[in-house]
């Protein structure tokens, strides 16, 4: 301890910068808040309406979206933690927070920088160090290369060695970035080259360990906490073996099946490892368990990981204070025994990305975001609100919703429910998934290992249905209603307020009103006609199907929930209709229900050519860009015409490709001349 | 103009509350329940009709029509107004059994108000697949009486035109009187001069003189490939030069948008072209000023289909009007007036859907204090602009030689006059008989009432069929005295049968509506929502000063 010595003395901090973004900024800046503790957020360009930024204290612009510029700038943050006279910097995960060199420059400026020493950064940030010492210290570590040597010959003959399948992964890795699996020798030259280029491009270091690959093991890791008086605690253990392409996407804590001697054992290692390393705050040492729960030393990440709520929840600690008190030169708050284990805790990873496709990332408005309620036993943390972007150039995660229960089934069944209540309209999210993945059987008796979406795939992804009758009555239930809230809202804002004319009541002179919608079920047309009946009720018939659907809608908080009785049975959902999409979620799922978009809106202007181009005045054709059989879309330049000694670009007018081009360069052509055709697409407008 | 704001304050003290009118029936009597029975086969049957006159022309010509991309009549007006909004139809049996075996569901087009972009306006909608959309005499009829209502309430014309053209065959008498084709455009030119907007939707052919109706509308709107205006067709070219050219060549949208200028916008196909229309209608800067007070509208305490139970359908049988109002007016409210003078006319204000109104209903025959009194109560609602609801059940003036004397002639012309000249909006509603000068008392089609109904039980002629027969039978059993004849009671039966028969045919609702008699027969727990409709079509117009005649003393 003696290398701490001069570092031990008590700092106070008054104000802490947060080196990152998103929900992990908003989550420092809440606890930081309730310990009275101003905050300073930085931002880049694609951030300045952010979350974090408007909580907190004060915030200050670092530069363009790129993370190299701006999250990634040492240099422009530290200079912010000058300005703003912050006396330490929180680097949240991800960005700077295993950075030597930024941990490195913080204790040069006199900054306390809230993590481990940069020694300890160093030693476990490349692993095949890291796999040393922890051989070193006793404990158990896996098979694997770790060396100097980088060339291809070198790895593939460890690799060899090791015996595939083999793990290649980058020395500076984490959070699955510049991860490679080599099935056999065959692709494993491919797969070097895939994470070399991944590890260049997130950590400019393309140094990459080879490991062996044990199939079907558990993810576990433990959370550790050091301060600068030599102490170490553990925080037991989280299950993070669910994963999709590498990374997590739901954890528990504890993790299942766990008997309480292997629990200490993995404790007592895990603190051995972080001891080794005189580590100091926040701290997870991974392991790898096999299915006799043997356990491997993978590597230890010297952070604050994604998933520590979970931890929080069943030790009922807030890590974050800890963190700032450990910094400020605290000892850890808690005795190793006076940590308590309580109950169960998920965490589910909500991410903007198409599970359907792979798992492709996605970005995009959040045109409608409503959350479970939070309380004590249910979080949501998230660093987005509804109308913000997922931006391109940040992590896809929207946010993470934990629950805490009495034991692994309660908090199983409060997952499930709160993920229902998590509705997000205008992109593809994961939360279907989640919901199928947490409600699987083999995922309820707790028999999960890091394969466990590929063995399952075909349960987890079931194929797509016709959406039911009942729902697509719902649907139209809640367009119906939400015309009438419009037509309420005309009406009342009118100085003719109770004029029969603004009812939404359908009713005809001694007829009755039949209503035909079309709606979207997928691809698929669906028509429905719709009986206005007298009681505010209506008859809806699909196909030879009828039905009796009544119902209103109400406002509760942010969200518009429809209350709707078809054939008798009662369901309430929220209703969420944008553009052209309907949106029902409720208990048992959720639908999107489309409107088909009418001819008028899709295509361009109605200029009423034959779907061409046509000449707006007369003059030369001056150049042609498009020939026969070419594909364009809306608004691509065609040609260049002069006339009245103007140039004049003539655009196409909708997508679709050119079925000819009636002029050659040169040719004159005269006013409202077609000088385009396109192919016929006859779509019709429903 | 005189704008008073709309004030909306329901006055809620205690002691201004109104006591409401009306009772409850006694359901289970003999006679309610025959009643009831009665009037609602009456309505079945109205709605029975009225629902195979919705279809249009047969089932042939519906699905040609739809097989050429366009939408049917009623759907293309469903379209055309605000999503499930309601839509105040007119003469529904205009043309029923009018000519013979022809059949002419609702006069071929199809007429009524509903609210488009907010604004109340008046929709007229030629039915393609009846007749191919040609005038008939009725179908002129029709049109015309939608553009009297439109001028009248000063309500924006939307004309969807998919028509032939007059009916050749019956040129004669829909072509060169006053009241025939030519009035269309007249009337167009007109309403345009009153800033009362016209807009024409060409959704099919306006061959000829319906060539008029876009090119006299403020604004046009065209269907591309399905649309064509021409003075004559290619036959009628064909014929008069020799010049062979196709119907789109010849008049369709895209000449007529880009070389004639005789349509402004052109449409894609049917739903746009709605879309267009409605887009046409916001960009009108047309606000509806209501120039009365307004309170919170509420429902009547009894339920509207007691109707049926009070009323029947037996003239003969007397009812209480005040039933009718309790089941018609806001809360059930009514303020009568005069209760305790003249009360064979029933007077007082109340509330409608909020707006107010006066309402005249009759509890018998007219005596000259009735008279007298409806005059004064018609003089109070034009002093303060109230529209005024008659409620039309009247076999007549008082006859008699001490009613002579004591003038019921002079009193009935004050009330004649006054109903006459009152300008504020006037709403007819003939829910029994409606016979003699009492029809004209009480507001008849001749009065000009900007809209009149009929109940299905209701009965119009001259006199009762009865009093009819018997009058013919006097004069021919006189006659017969002079010559020193005797009319047998056999013969007197034979004579008075046809009478009674033919007044009674002639006196049918059905009657009067294919002939537009009326604006349409309603179902009597209608009345409400259908008079609430027509008040607020009513209330577009200006406010305009009612100067009345010399009222004789």
């Amino acid at each position: 301890c003696l290398k701490f010595a001069s570092t031990t003395e008590r700092r106070n901090i008054e104000k802490v910068l947060i080196a990152n973004r998103g929900e992990i900024a908003c989550r420092v800046m809440r606890t930081a808040r309730k310990m009275g503790v101003k905050s300073v957020a930085v931002y880049s360009d694609a951030d300045k309406n952010s979350m974090h930024v408007a909580m907190a204290d004060e915030a200050y612009f670092i530069g363009p979206a790129a993370s190299q510029q701006s999250y990634l700038a040492m240099e422009k943050i530290i200079r912010v933690a000058k300005i703003s006279t912050a006396q330490a910097i929180h680097p949240g995960y991800g960005f700077l927070s295993e950075n030597t060199e930024f941990a490195e420059l913080c204790k040069q400026e006199g900054i306390i920088f809230i993590g481990p020493p940069s020694s300890a950064i160093r030693d476990m940030g490349i692993k095949s160090t890291s796999k040393a010492i922890m051989s070193a210290a006793g404990v158990p570590v896996i098979e694997g290369y770790h060396g100097e040597d980088q060339s291809d010959e070198c790895l593939k003959e460890h690799a060899r060695r090791i015996g595939y399948p083999v793990m290649i992964k980058a020395v500076r890795g984490g959070g699955g970035k510049g991860m490679r699996i080599a099935q056999s020798e065959k692709e494993f030259l491919d797969q070097l080259e895939s994470a070399r280029r991944e590890a260049k491009k997130s950590f400019n270091d393309d140094a990459v360990l080879i490991e062996k690959f044990v199939d079907n093991p558990r993810h576990v890791e433990v959370q550790v906490f050091g301060d600068q008086h030599g102490n170490a605690v553990y925080l037991f253990e989280r299950d993070c073996s669910v994963q999709r392409r590498h990374q997590k996407i739901i954890e528990e804590a504890p993790g299942p099946e766990i008997e309480p001697e292997v629990r200490r054992k993995l404790g007592e290692a895990a603190v051995k490892a972080a001891k080794a390393v005189n580590y100091v705050g926040a701290g997870t040492v991974e392991f790898i368990m096999d299915s006799q729960h043997n356990f491997y030393f993978m590597e230890m990440n010297t952070r604050l990981q994604v998933e520590h709520p979970v931890t929080e929840m069943i030790t009922g600690t807030d890590l974050v204070e800890w963190q700032l008190r450990v910094a400020a030169g605290e000892k850890i708050p808690l005795m190793q025994e006076e940590i308590e284990l309580s109950g169960h805790a998920f965490e589910a990873r909500i991410y903007a990305e198409d599970p359907n496709n792979n798992f492709m990332p996605g970005a995009g408005p959040l045109l409608h975001l409503s959350t479970p309620p939070p309380d004590s036993f249910t979080r949501i943390e998230t660093g987005v609100r509804q109308g913000d972007e997922v931006s391109v150039h940040y992590d896809p995660m929207i946010a993470k919703l934990v629950v805490w229960a009495e034991d692994r089934q309660a908090a199983l069944r409060k997952l499930r429910y709160s993920l229902h209540q998590y509705n997000i309209v205008g992109l593809s999210t994961n939360i279907d998934f989640l919901l199928s993945l947490s409600g699987h059987p083999q995922f309820e008796a707790g028999n999960v290992h890091t394969n466990f979406i590929s063995q399952y795939h075909d349960e987890l992804f079931p194929a797509k249905q016709a959406t039911p009758n009942e729902i697509l009555c719902q649907a139209a239930l809640g367009l119906i209603l939400r015309e009438k809230m419009i037509t309420d809202a005309f009406r009342v804002q009118s100085g003719d307020k109770f004029s029969p004319f603004a009812s939404s009541s359908g009713r005809r002179i001694n007829i009755s009103y039949t209503r035909k919608l079309t709606l979207l079920d997928g691809e698929n047309n669906v028509d429905i006609t719709i009986d206005y009946n007298h009681d505010g009720s209506y008859n809806m018939q699909i196909k030879d199907k009828a039905f009796h659907v009544s119902g209103d809608i109400s406002n509760e908080g942010d969200s518009t929930y429809l209350r709707c009785t078809v054939n008798g049975s009662v369901c309430k959902s929220k209703l969420v209709i944008l553009d052209n999409t309907i949106c029902l979620f409720s208990l048992k799922g959720s639908a999107q229900i489309g409107l088909p978009i009418p001819k008028y809106l899709s295509g361009a202007s109605a200029t009423g050519t034959q779907g061409g181009a046509v000449a707006p005045m007369t003059g030369t054709i001056e150049k042609i860009f498009v020939k026969a059989g070419d594909k364009v879309q809306a608004g691509d330049p065609l040609m260049i015409m002069i006339a009245m000694k103007m140039e004049h670009t003539i655009r196409a007018p909708k997508a679709g490709i050119i079925k000819k081009v009636n002029y050659q360069e040169g040719s004159q052509a005269s006013r409202h001349a077609p000088l385009v055709e396109f192919v016929d697409e006859d779509m019709e407008s429903k | 103009r005189l704008c008073r704001p709309a004030a909306t304050l329901a006055r809620a003290y205690h002691g201004d509350r109104v006591a409401a009118v009306g009772s409850q029936p006694d359901a289970g009597s003999p006679l309610y329940q025959e009643n009831y029975e009665r009037m609602k086969a009456l309505v079945t049957e109205l709605q029975e009709l009225a629902e195979k006159i919705r279809l249009g022309g047969g089932e042939k010509a519906r699905k040609l029509h739809t097989s050429r991309g366009k939408l049917l009549p009623r759907e293309r007006i469903d379209r055309l107004i605000d999503p499930g909004s309601p839509f105040l139809e007119f003469s529904q049996f205009a043309g029923y059994q009018l000519y013979g075996n022809e059949e002419v569901p609702a006069g071929g087009i199809i007429t009524g108000i509903g609210r488009v972009s907010g604004v109340e306006c008046l929709i007229v909608a030629n039915d393609a697949t009846v007749k191919g959309g040609t005038y008939y005499p009725v179908t002129v009829k029709k049109h015309l009486r939608a553009q009297e209502i439109a001028m009248q309430n000063h309500l924006p014309c939307l004309y969807l035109v998919d028509s032939g053209g007059a009916n050749l065959p019956r040129q004669a008498e829909v072509f060169p009187d006053r009241d025939h084709f030519g009035r269309i455009f007249y009337n167009q030119a007109l309403m345009s001069s009153e800033r009362i907007p016209q807009i024409a939707v060409v959704m099919g052919s306006c061959t000829a003189g319906g060539a008029y109706v876009p090119a006299m509308a403020d604004e046009s709107i065209i269907v591309g490939k399905q649309g064509t205006i021409f003075l004559g067709g290619p036959p009628l070219v064909k014929a008069a030069t020799g010049e062979e050219v196709s119907a789109e060549d010849l008049g369709g949208a895209d000449l007529h948008c880009r070389k004639s200028g005789v349509t402004d916008h052109y449409a894609l196909d049917d739903n746009h072209a709605l879309h267009l229309a409605r887009k046409v209608v916001r960009s009108l800067n047309y606000q509806k000023k209501v120039d009365v007070t307004i309170e919170p509208s509420e429902e009547p305490l009894y339920p509207a289909d007691e109707l049926y139970g009070i009323v029947g359908d037996q003239l003969k049988r007397n009812f209480d009007v005040k039933e009718v109002i309790a089941r018609i007016v806001d809360g059930s409210k009514f303020d009568e007036f005069k209760a305790l003078y003249g009360d064979t006319l029933i007077t007082g204000f109340a509330r409608l859907f909020g707006y107010p109104v006066g309402i005249i209903g009759n509890n018998g025959v007219l005596f000259s204090e009735s008279a007298k009194k409806g005059t004064h109560f018609i003089q109070l609602c034009c002093q303060r602009n109230i529209p005024i609801v008659f409620l039309q059940n009247i076999t007549g003036f008082m006859v008699g030689r001490d009613y002579e004397a004591g003038g019921i002639a002079k009193d009935g012309a004050k009330m004649v006059t006054a109903v006459a000249c009152a300008s504020v909006p006037k709403i007819t509603v003939i829910i029994g008989g409606s016979y003699g000068a009492g029809n004209y008392g009480m507001c008849g089609r001749a009065y000009s009432p900007r809209f009149l109904y009929m109940w299905p039980n209701a009965r119009i002629s001259v006199m009762g069929g009865e009093q009819a027969a018997t009058v013919l039978a006097t004069v021919a059993k006189d006659q017969k005295a002079r010559e020193g004849k005797e009319l047998s009671e056999a013969d007197e039966a034979a004579l008075k049968e046809p009478i009674i028969r033919r007044f009674e045919e002639e006196g049918n609702p059905y009657y009067s509506s294919a002939r537009l008699w009326d604006d349409g027969i309603i179902d009597p727990a209608n009345t409400r929502l259908v008079l609430g409709l027509s008040l607020s079509a009513a209330l577009n117009a200006p406010t305009k000063r009612t100067e009345f005649g010399v009222f004789r003393m």
